[in-house]
């Protein structure tokens, strides 16, 4: 007897689940037109599936040239950030009945970076603003033969920006960044925050000029578009006000 | 074209390429070429820990770690890389935690350490507490401190550069390494690296699965790569299922869950690990606990109206406990099931979760072109590999340290090499291959689809090679895979540009799990024994005299262009641990 698997479970289940979906999808290919078009799709899907899902449906059953980035399909890896129903999400943590399937579900590619094709977007500039603001733990000293002493109480004051997978929901969710490119936006700061309160570091005054520049910290005019988008649930606009308050008060 | 020169290239960004790179950056000038952006890398799935003797809460020490790995390998692993694994371990710890990875801690400030499968005081007594962990990101954690730690370091990254050919140039009798060939994402153009010393680090070959915790982008690359140029692949039957994985989907829960107290159980509400397994329960190893599951289900007591999965069962344990060590799958179960464990349990099924096999390499991580050969300029590090230290199974959290134990071996031993090294010689037309397979797949009028080969390979595979096996069922499947090789043959893509043509990859991807598919299954249908992840209902039992021994699989063309895989052994390497029974 081979290894029990799903077929029997598919076959012997009763009502349907499937529905019928339309999905309204910005696609843009600069090797076939100059300009980027709405183009819809109908997909039989369940429900209880992801928006992924659905635009793997598409491109492997419907429209191959369909482009988007993905990996982990679990809300680890970050790769599939975009606008679906005009909110910044990653598609495979957004299940189909939870963005009303009645009517068309628009997705489009994240706003404030350039669309390279379809769904994905030019991430350099994203990464960059990453890597201006010094995102790695710096100490001074010698370094100890053991791990250096952590209290759980410290651990935890950096806690929730610990949890950023860079995929740019908040950063291109941000209406100061959509305007000015050049504004660090809430990821790299949320990155600067992780550093700034990890009491093993020693840059923190570093960083913290870095974030008071004219394009730092203090651009964000706490609109919370940030906190809305994260799909890890980081309370970015908090982080970034606690960056402000330690700018201030110069204590961290 | 484009043709670059580095001295080390590392194919891969996830924590055993980056761990690679770190050092070799150091040592010589190196380019990583990685088919994501590196934190994108499966790496970040990794939930529960790393494994390593630091004793921070009770007693412990390497040997008993080298002992667990050992027997969780069902003793097909080569002991004297198993000592390395747990002797470095400690230092590998130390060396995250020093490049700033935030490790929970314990009450006096130290690296705070929880249980996990297999993993035992002395010798099997009780379980111990040896997993490192971050939460239960873990893997998120590493990837993202090695990242950092790339970016301090100035690591040269091209990312969204796939590798699809492996340059190998004879010189004197001897075949080295000369350097890789990649497909530029944006662009669709081709480039020529060349380099001293090359680095495989590109994961694990899951997809060729329906149901598993891997990642879309975990297609073997790395792997058929070295195997179409005539290298070997060691041990390819042997694939891990972790046992919980969320019903129908995959999804990783972490063994953490129960390392924290998490229990299995039937639709009766029984704990049923304890029959199969009276001291270690829960927390045997992934292999024994996958199988009774599936035995569970076999009987009758799954759960379910189909009876088709058990539960995963986080009630009794505190929601402040859970929120703090399980914050994510917990989140996962809400998410994705719309179940809240803080009151119901969680359905599970195994999932397919790890090539043990892969390219064969010694401890330093130079690749072998056979039993005992090294290719010159070749190296692999993390799941494309195999040391062996994982042997037959996996133990859970010696994954995070292999790729950090292996992969900095790996990367030392790379630019040590390139620094005192010429460069090969490119073999003539070095893209041809690629420029032949790319241009062929963009231009086919074939009518069969990538999706539909894909989704029958997935399916045969989960039905006939997967936690259960007989010689019928793997034959079939060897079958099966046959016919979707020839019918790949015929694949046609509709995306014909340049830019961004993610659907000729996933066709290039397809080809690729074919192949690994085909070597695992002909290496199964031989090994006529059960072993740690591989079980034979036919030969239920291990079978020392015959198959204490490393597969190697070999591709072979006859003269007619017929592909087919051959199989030689290589002996395993024992030095303090005789082979015992294994209970748990």
């Amino acid at each position: 007897m081979a290894t029990p698997t799903l077929e029997k479970a598919e076959a012997t289940s009763t009502a349907s689940p499937y529905i019928t979906a339309t999905f309204r999808i910005r696609r843009f290919n600069p090797e076939v037109g100059e300009h980027a078009v709405w183009e819809d799709f109908k997909v039989e899907i369940d429900p209880k599936e992801r928006v992924l899902d659905a635009l793997h449906k598409i491109k492997w059953d419907q429209d191959g040239s369909l482009t988007f980035r993905r990996s982990c399909a679990h809300g680890i890896c970050g790769s599939d950030a975009m606008r679906i129903n005009g909110k910044n999400r990653l598609a495979c943590k957004t299940l189909i009945k939870d963005i009303n399937p009645e009517k068309p579900i628009t997705v489009e590619p994240i706003k404030g970076l350039t669309v390279l094709k379809d769904l994905v977007v030019d991430m350099e500039p994203f990464f960059q603003a990453y890597r201006d603001v010094m995102p790695f733990l710096v100490t001074s000293g010698n370094e100890p033969t053991r791990e250096r002493l952590q209290s759980a109480e410290d651990r935890e004051r950096f806690d929730d920006t610990t949890k950023c997978i860079l995929c740019a929901a908040c950063t291109s969710s941000c209406p100061v960044f959509w305007n000015d490119g050049q504004y660090f936006g809430p990821a790299a700061i949320v990155n600067a925050h992780r550093f700034i309160f990890d009491s093993r570091d020693e840059a923190g005054e570093q960083r913290l000029e870095i974030l008071n520049d004219k394009d730092g910290v203090w651009r964000c005019r706490t609109t919370f578009n940030c906190t809305d988008a994260c799909p890890r649930g980081i309370e970015v606009t908090k982080a970034i006000q606690e960056v402000k308050r330690a700018l201030i008060t110069r204590r961290y | 074209m484009k043709i670059h020169k580095y001295d080390t290239v590392i194919v891969g960004a996830g924590g055993a390429g980056m761990r690679a790179a770190i050092e070799s950056t150091k040592r010589s000038r190196t380019a990583v070429l990685t088919k994501l952006y590196p934190t994108r890398s499966h790496t970040g799935a990794a939930q529960g820990g790393m494994a390593a003797a630091l004793a921070n809460v009770e007693e412990d020490n390497w040997e008993w770690h080298t002992f667990d790995t050992v027997k969780g390998g069902d003793y097909l692993v080569d002991q004297d890389a198993a000592e390395i694994l747990a002797k470095e371990a400690i230092d590998a710890v130390l060396d995250l935690e020093k490049m700033g990875l935030p490790f929970n801690r314990t009450p006096n400030g130290t690296i705070d350490q929880r249980r996990f499968g297999g993993h035992s005081r002395n010798h099997g007594e009780a379980p111990v507490r040896r997993s490192c962990y971050a939460a239960d990101r873990t893997g998120h954690m590493i990837l993202q401190t090695l990242y950092q730690n790339c970016v301090k370091e100035g690591v040269e990254f091209f990312n969204e550069f796939y590798v699809l050919d492996q340059l190998i140039t004879e010189v004197d009798g001897v075949r080295k390494s000369a350097g890789v060939v990649a497909y530029e994402l944006a662009t669709g153009e081709l480039h020529i690296f060349q380099a001293k010393a090359v680095v495989y680090a590109s994961g694990g070959t899951g997809k060729f699965f329906k149901v598993t915790s891997n990642a879309h982008t975990l297609t073997g690359d790395g792997q058929a790569a070295c195997y179409r140029r005539g290298l070997p692949l060691e041990d390819m039957e042997f694939f891990q299922f972790h046992p919980t994985g969320i019903w129908r989907m995959g999804i990783l829960l972490t063994e953490g869950a129960r390392g924290e107290g998490g229990i299995l159980r039937n639709k009766d509400g029984e704990r049923f690990m304890e029959k199969y397994a009276p001291v270690m329960k829960d927390l045997a190893s992934r292999d024994v606990v996958s199988r009774s599951i599936y035995t569970e289900i076999r009987e009758g007591r799954g759960c379910g109206p189909e009876g088709d999965h058990v539960f995963l069962d986080l009630t009794h344990l505190p929601p402040e406990q859970l929120d703090a060590k399980l914050p994510d799958i917990t989140e996962f179960a809400r998410t994705y099931l719309g179940i809240e464990p803080y009151t119901d349990p969680i359905p599970i099924q195994p999932t397919a979760h790890y090539a043990m096999g892969g390219i064969p390499t010694n401890v330093e991580g130079e690749v072998l072109a056979d039993n005992t050969t090294v290719v010159p300029g070749l190296y692999a590090a993390g799941e494309v590999a195999c040391v062996s230290v994982h042997g037959a199974n996996r133990l859970g959290t010696n994954s995070l340290l292999d790729i950090n134990v292996f992969g900095r071996r790996a990367g030392i031993a790379a630019a040590e090499y390139a620094a005192k090294s010429d460069y090969v010689e490119l073999p003539e037309d070095p893209e041809a291959l690629v420029a032949e397979q790319v241009e062929r797949l963009r231009t086919s009028t074939g009518n069969e689809r990538v999706a539909d080969i894909r989704r029958e390979l997935q399916e045969t595979m989960d039905a006939n090679v997967m936690v259960f096996r007989t010689e019928q069922t793997i034959k079939t499947a060897v079958e099966k895979i046959g016919e979707l090789r020839a019918r790949y043959k015929n694949v046609g893509i509709q995306d014909k540009g340049k830019r961004f043509n993610t659907d000729l990859l996933e066709a290039v991807e397809l080809g690729n799990l074919l192949d690994l598919a085909e070597v695992m299954a002909v290496s199964a249908l031989a090994r006529k024994e059960s072993r740690g992840g591989h079980y034979r209902e036919d030969y239920p039992n291990r079978d020392d005299v015959n198959f204490m021994r490393h597969t190697m699989a070999y591709r072979e063309v006859g003269d007619d262009g017929a592909e087919t895989v051959r199989l030689d052994y290589k002996p395993v390497v024992q030095t303090r641990y005789q082979p015992m029974e294994r209970k748990y």
